[in-house]
C-alpha cells in the first residue's frame, strides 16, 4: 500500500477554556476565545506522520473546514510533519451551520478528488461530541470502518484494527482504502519541533470552496437553543436506606 | 554620494524598525506557532512538576532532552550544526513560555544558548563549532560559562584564573563560582588570564570537556531559587588542554564574555517575564475565585491595582526585550535595550512575585501554592548575568554615548 492519507483536523474551542453560552441562548461565545486543534485530529495527524515516517505511505494531506482561522489548525498540522494541507472555506451561517454530515460528503469527494487510500479522523469532537463524521464519510464512499482505534497494524494491502468498545478491545481486520478514526490510546502526539515549524511555513495550503467539490452544505438541523448544564445543587445526607428509598420515591425517581 | 549612502541607511533603519513595531502588535505566524508550542510544552510536561523539581534540587534530564528533540536547545544554531536556525524573537519567546512553566528548566535552557553555544558560533573555528556545538544541540549534553570567579563576579576584568602555555598544551589554574549547570555539563568555556600585564586585554577564553583529568566541582549550592539546576564552583589544577581549545584570539576572552554577556541578557530577561507572567497568571487565577467581604477579592481596589501594577511591569519588560531582540536579529546596536530588559524583566519578576504572594495571603507563603517558589526564583534574576546595579551602569554609558 503506497500513497496519500487524508486526515481531517477541526479548530474547535481550546479544552482548558470554560465555555459560556451567548445571552440570547443561540449559541456558544468563541469570539476571542482560545481555539486549537482538536485533541483526537491530533493524535490522527500523529498515526498519519508516524506511518509516513515507517514509509507506509508517501504523502499526508491534512484537511480543515472553516473561516480564514481553520489555516493555522492545518499549520499546526504541517508543522507536525503533514505534506501539504487544504483548506475548504465556509465561513459565517452556513460555518455555524457546518456538521458531520455536511463534512463527511466533502472528505469523500476530497477522498475521490486526492485518490486517498486512507482517511484518518478524530473519534470525536470536543465541542460537539457527535462521533458521526468518521462513519458517514466511509458510508458514502462505500469503504471499510474501522472506529475507535486504539492500534493500527498494517498487513499488507488490510489493516488490523484494535478498536476500544465498552465492552473492552475488539480487533477487526479490514480491506483498504478504509476510514480509520483515532482515539485517545492510539498515540502521543509529537511537539513540533522548530524545524519544522520553519518548514511548515513553506508548504502548500490549497483553497477551496464546497461548491468547487459540488457538494452541498446545506443543514439539515435547525439549532433551537443552548443552555448551560444545569447548576450542581447540594447534596442531602440521609441516615437509613429506608430514609433513602423514601426519599428517592418522592422525588419521583423510582 | 554620501548624503544618498546615509538616506539610504537611514531607509534601512527605518524599514527594519517598522517591521519590527509591527510585529510588536502582533508575532509573525512561525512565532506565534513556536510560542504555542512552548507553551503547551511548558503546560503539559514542566509546570505539573516544578514544584517537585524544586524540592528535590533535580536536575529536569527528560524535559531537556525533550526541549533537545524539538530544536529548543541550539535556537540560533544553523540547521546544518543541528539547530533550529531561528532568530532571537523567537529564542525569547520560547524562554518566556518555558521559565513560566518551570524558571529552573529556563535557566538550563538559557545557558546553554546564550552563554555556552552563543560565544561558540560567534568566535569558533569550524572544527570547533562541529565538536562543541553540534552534540549540545540535541539535549543529550549541556554547557556552561565559567566568568565569575569567588574573588569577582561583577569585576570580570580581574580573572585570578591563568593560563600558561607548556609545550602542546595550556595549563589552567584557578577557581570558577556560580556556574550554572556546572554538575550537569558535559563542556565548559572558561576565562582565564593569559598575560596578567595586559590586564583585562589579557585574558582568553578556553574550551574544556567535563568531566576531565585536573578540574573538579566544588559542593552543590543550596540555593533560595532556581534549585532544580546546578550551581558550583570549578576548580582548575594544573587542568591541561590542547592549544587548539582556545576560543577566539589571544587576549579576546573579556570583550567575548562582554559581547556573550550582552545576547544572554535578553535570554535572562525572557526568562524573568516567564517568571513575572507566572505570578501574574496564580494572582489574577486566586483573586477570581478566593471569596472575602461577600465577593471574590478581584472585586477590591486594591487587588484590582496590584494586578494592574503587575500587568503593566510585565508588558512594558515584554516590549522591551522584543525591542532587544529586533534589534540583534536586524544586526543594529543593541547592548543598551538589552540591559534595560533585563533591568526591567527582573525587576517586574521579584514586584510581580512579591505582589502575588500578597495577593494569595497566607496562601502565598505555603508550598502548596506556587506563588513562593516564583518569589524564590526570581530573586537571582536581579544578581546574575549582570547585576542590576552593573545593568544600571551600561545604560547610563549608552545614554551618555549619545550625547557626546
Amino acid at each position: 500500500m503506497s500513497g496519500r492519507v487524508l486526515v481531517g483536523v477541526k479548530r474547535v474551542i481550546d479544552y482548558a477554556v470554560k465555555i459560556r453560552v451567548k445571552p440570547d441562548n443561540s449559541s456558544v461565545v468563541t469570539d476571542g476565545v482560545k481555539h486549537s486543534m482538536n485533541p483526537f485530529c491530533e493524535i490522527a495527524v500523529e498515526e498519519a506522520v508516524k506511518m509516513k515516517e515507517k514509509k507506509i505511505i508517501k504523502e499526508v494531506v491534512v484537511v480543515s473546514c472553516g473561516p480564514q482561522q481553520a489555516q493555522e489548525t492545518i499549520r499546526t498540522a504541517l508543522a507536525m510533519g503533514a505534506d501539504r494541507g487544504i483548506h475548504v472555506e465556509v465561513t459565517g451561517k452556513d460555518y455555524e451551520q457546518l456538521g458531520p454530515l455536511q463534512v463527511s460528503k466533502i472528505m469523500a469527494a476530497l477522498a475521490k478528488k486526492e485518490d486517498a487510500q486512507l482517511i484518518i479522523l478524530g473519534k470525536q469532537a470536543i465541542d460537539d461530541d457527535c462521533n458521526q463524521t468518521g462513519q458517514m464519510t466511509a458510508a458514502l464512499l462505500d469503504w471499510p470502518q474501522g472506529t475507535f482505534a486504539s492500534e493500527l497494524t498494517m498487513e499488507g494491502d488490510k489493516i488490523k484494527v484494535v478498536r476500544e468498545i465498552d465492552g473492552g478491545l475488539e480487533t477487526v481486520k479490514i480491506n483498504t482504502p478504509a476510514v480509520i478514526t483515532a482515539d485517545l490510546r492510539l498515540n502521543t502526539p509529537r511537539y513540533a519541533t522548530l524545524p519544522n515549524i520553519m518548514k511548515a511555513k513553506k508548504k502548500k495550503i490549497a483553497n477551496l470552496k464546497p461548491a468547487d467539490l459540488e457538494v452541498d452544505i446545506t443543514s439539515r438541523l435547525e439549532v433551537l437553543r443552548v443552555d448551560e448544564p444545569p447548576q450542581r445543587e447540594a447534596g442531602v445526607k440521609v441516615e437509613t436506606v429506608d430514609d433513602l428509598v423514601a426519599r428517592l420515591k418522592e422525588a419521583g425517581r423510582i | 554620494m554620501a548624503a544618498l549612502f546615509k538616506a539610504r541607511k537611514a531607509l534601512g533603519l527605518c524599514l527594519s524598525g517598522c517591521r519590527g513595531f509591527s510585529a510588536l502588535a502582533e508575532l509573525p505566524e512561525t512565532h506565534q506557532l513556536l510560542r504555542q508550542t512552548c507553551r503547551d510544552f511548558a503546560d503539559r510536561e514542566l509546570t505539573p512538576i516544578a514544584g517537585k523539581l524544586d524540592k528535590e534540587h533535580a536536575f529536569p534530564k527528560k524535559q531537556i532532552q525533550d526541549l533537545g528533540a524539538m530544536g529548543v536547545m541550539a535556537m540560533e544554531v544553523p540547521e546544518e550544526l543541528g539547530g533550529a536556525g531561528m532568530d532571537y524573537l523567537a529564542y525569547s519567546l520560547a524562554m518566556e513560555e518555558i521559565s513560566r512553566g518551570c524558571a529552573s528548566t529556563g535557566v538550563v535552557v538559557s545557558v546553554n544558548n546564550s552563554l555556552y553555544i552563543g560565544p561558540i558560533l560567534k568566535n569558533g573555528t569550524e572544527e570547533q563549532k562541529q565538536q562543541w556545538i553540534t552534540p549540545f544541540t540535541t539535549g543529550e549534553k549541556v554547557g556552561c560559562f565559567g566568568l565569575s570567579e569567588p574573588g569577582n563576579g561583577s569585576d570580570a576584568g580581574a580573572a585570578s584564573t591563568v593560563a600558561r602555555q607548556d609545550g602542546e598544551d595550556w595549563v589552567l589554574n584557578g577557581t570558577k563560582a556560580w556556574i550554572t549547570n556546572s554538575w550537569d555539563a558535559s563542556a565548559t568555556i572558561v576565562f582565564a588570564t593569559t598575560d596578567k600585564k595586559l590586564k583585562h586585554k589579557g585574558i582568553s577564553a578556553f574550551l574544556i570537556p567535563m568531566p576531565h583529568p585536573g578540574l573538579s566541582l566544588g559542593k552543590k549550592e543550596d540555593k533560595l531559587g532556581i534549585r532544580a539546576s546546578s550551581t558550583a564552583n570549578i576548580i582548575m589544577e594544573d587542568c591541561r588542554i590542547p592549544l587548539g581549545n582556545m576560543l577566539g584570539p589571544r587576549g579576546a576572552g573579556f570583550k567575548i564574555a562582554m559581547q556573550t554577556l550582552d545576547s544572554g541578557r535578553i535570554g535572562i530577561a525572557a526568562q524573568a517575564l516567564g517568571i513575572a507572567q507566572a505570578s501574574l497568571d496564580c494572582a489574577a487565577d486566586y483573586a477570581l475565585k478566593r471569596c472575602a467581604f461577600g465577593a471574590p477579592i478581584g472585586k477590591l481596589q486594591a487587588i484590582q491595582f496590584k494586578l494592574a501594577d503587575m500587568g503593566v511591569a510585565v508588558e512594558s519588560a515584554r516590549l522591551l526585550t522584543w525591542k532587544a531582540a529586533f534589534l540583534k536579529d536586524s544586526n543594529q546596536p543593541f547592548t543598551k535595550e538589552a540591559a534595560m530588559a533585563k533591568l526591567a524583566a527582573s525587576e517586574a519578576a521579584t514586584f510581580c512575585s512579591h505582589q502575588a504572594i500578597q495577593v494569595l495571603g497566607g496562601m502565598g507563603y505555603v508550598t502548596d501554592m506556587p506563588a513562593e517558589r516564583h518569589y524564590r526564583d526570581a530573586r537571582i534574576t536581579e544578581i546574575y548575568e549582570g547585576t542590576s546595579e552593573i545593568q544600571r551602569l551600561v545604560i547610563a554609558g549608552q545614554i551618555l554615548k549619545e550625547y557626546q
